[in-house]
């Protein structure tokens, strides 16, 4: 998944920038320049997912913790879904600060999004 | 170009029919179809059908009869009857048909939907890191929706409420049973804002529609229900979708805005001559947010539309009169036919229990049917007697 961010620390999301139209979307996709975007964005919304999602495609941890989700606007880029982390779930609003991070998930990493920093 | 009615439905019960297949249903609803209309299957000059998970529609010749008749299979997710029923529309407007079948079915597995990343062209980290749900994206463009047009979780309880309620009287409904709204608002949490009651669930079911030109009708006798209009349109630039891993921040116009535009100016008429509506209710918000994506009403105005029962069986614009989705399950592929169906049945004045009064008490002379799909496409079709 490291295709999805930057190696720098903290971590960036490489997102894809139209090259005629400037429209930048997450993940960079064939055609479109890849951009770091901004670390820090705010909850445009959010949900909590209470039920186990059907495995595979799911592969997080066993057994199941309900997790926070939800959609990021990073200002004057794009809005990304990602998981929510180190928010507790009668914080989260709409409107609220939040701050890129990485999480370790199965064998890996992913990202997700946690308190402002 | 002739117009084109619909002179017969057809239902398998929705829900669980353990033992039938969903094509068996599909042809237990195209028989009733037939009878319905009084033709037989040898007349049927074109055929279009689907389903999602169910097989192939065109198999059900081997159990009609081999008649050589041209059976169009149709796959086009929540939108699959809306497809058939328009591409039947087309067909018979064409003059390739004056006598044509639409059905739609479907049978799927207990529990959440669960697709595969790479049949929506997504990368496989997307549905292992638990973000490829349906239900969470209409619990997140419900959420936003709610922040900004100010809707509230009573609001959404009482859309379940109703639907419930209005099934009671539809004897092809999955959940006939009346439940409160404490009990709605109470139960348990699915994602969040949306509790259990407030979902609909992957069901099973058949649909199937006899349509004819106007000159067929006229020969067979029979007066039948007009098509004014089908429109079918996939999402515009900054739309909000399923399966979403990122949305522009300039936000756009949704499928369903472009497919109800173009049914209204195809009818010629606007959603204020609506007298009865079956808007896709895959949950309770979904509901909410097509009454105003459909143009029935403005973005907040939903609040109190619901609480004073504007959208019930005798408010001034009942909607999912036979509880929709919500006390129907979701067969994917019958969905869109089912509230096609439905109007029929309340322009005929035949919904007993749930029949709505219309305007003038004589019943509704006009209706309304809407489906919105994965990955962005909606089908209106309205109907007028």
């Amino acid at each position: 998944m490291s295709d999805l961010w930057s190696d720098e620390a903290p971590p960036r999301l490489i997102g894809g920038r139209d090259p005629e139209t400037g429209r930048i979307v997450f993940p960079c996709a064939a055609g479109f320049d890849p951009v770091p975007l901004k670390r820090d964005g705010t909850i445009w919304s959010w949900t909590v997912q209470r039920f186990p999602p059907k495995s595979p495609p799911y592969a997080g941890p066993a057994p199941f913790e309900p997790f926070a989700l939800g959609y990021v606007e990073l200002a004057d880029e794009v809005i990304v879904e990602a998981r929510f982390d180190g928010l507790a779930f009668d914080s989260l609003k709409v409107g609220l600060p939040v701050t890129l991070r990485l999480i370790p998930f199965g064998t890996g990493a992913t990202f997700a999004f946690g308190p402002a920093t | 170009m002739t117009d084109v009615c619909i002179i017969g439905i057809g239902i398998h019960r929705f829900g669980r029919t353990d033992g039938a297949s969903g094509l068996d249903q599909g042809v237990v609803a195209a028989r009733a179809a037939l009878a319905d209309a009084g033709v037989e299957w040898q007349q049927i000059e074109a055929a279009f059908g689907g389903s999602s998970a169910a097989g192939n529609a065109d198999i059900m010749v081997s159990r009609l009869g081999l008649t050589g008749v041209p059976f169009i299979n149709v796959a086009n997710g929540c939108a699959t009857g809306g497809s058939a029923m328009g591409s039947a529309v087309a067909a018979i407007k064409a003059g390739q048909a004056d006598l044509a079948l639409a059905v739609g079915f479907d049978k799927h597995p207990r529990g959440s939907f669960d697709p595969k990343p790479a049949e929506w062209g997504l990368p496989d980290w997307y549905g292992e890191t638990g973000l490829m749900l349906t239900t969470q994206f209409f619990a997140l463009k419900l959420r936003r929706y709610m922040e900004l047009h100010g809707i509230t979780p009573t609001t959404l309880g009482r859309v379940a409420e109703k639907a419930f309620s209005n099934a009671v009287h539809a004897p092809h409904a999955w959940r006939r049973e009346e439940v409160d709204l404490d009990t709605i608002l109470n139960s348990q949490m699915v994602n969040d804002p949306l509790t259990k009651f407030m979902f609909c669930a992957p069901a099973e079911g058949a649909v199937a529609l006899i349509l004819a030109s106007e000159k067929k009708a006229r020969e067979l006798g029979v007066k039948g229900v007009k098509v004014a209009s089908v429109a079918i349109r996939t999402r515009p630039p900054g739309s909000f979708e399923v399966f979403a891993p990122s949305i522009d921040i300039e936000r756009g116009l949704s499928a369903t805005n472009l497919a109800s535009r173009a049914a209204f100016e195809m009818a010629g008429i606007g959603p204020a001559d609506i007298e009865v509506a079956q808007l896709q209710d895959t949950e309770s918000g979904a509901e909410i947010m097509h009454m105003a994506e459909n143009g029935f009403c403005r973005d907040g105005e939903q609040e109190a539309w619901l609480a004073e029962g504007r959208t019930r069986l005798n408010g001034a614009l009942p909607v999912n009169t036979d509880g929709g989705c919500l006390a129907c399950g979701e067969p994917i592929g019958a969905s869109g036919l089912r509230q096609v169906y439905e109007n029929v049945v309340q322009l005929r004045g035949q919904g007993g229990g749930r029949q709505v009064a219309g305007r003038d008490g004589q019943g509704p002379k006009t209706a309304y049917s809407h489906v919105y799909g994965a990955p962005g496409l909606s089908a209106v079709a309205i109907l007028e007697r």
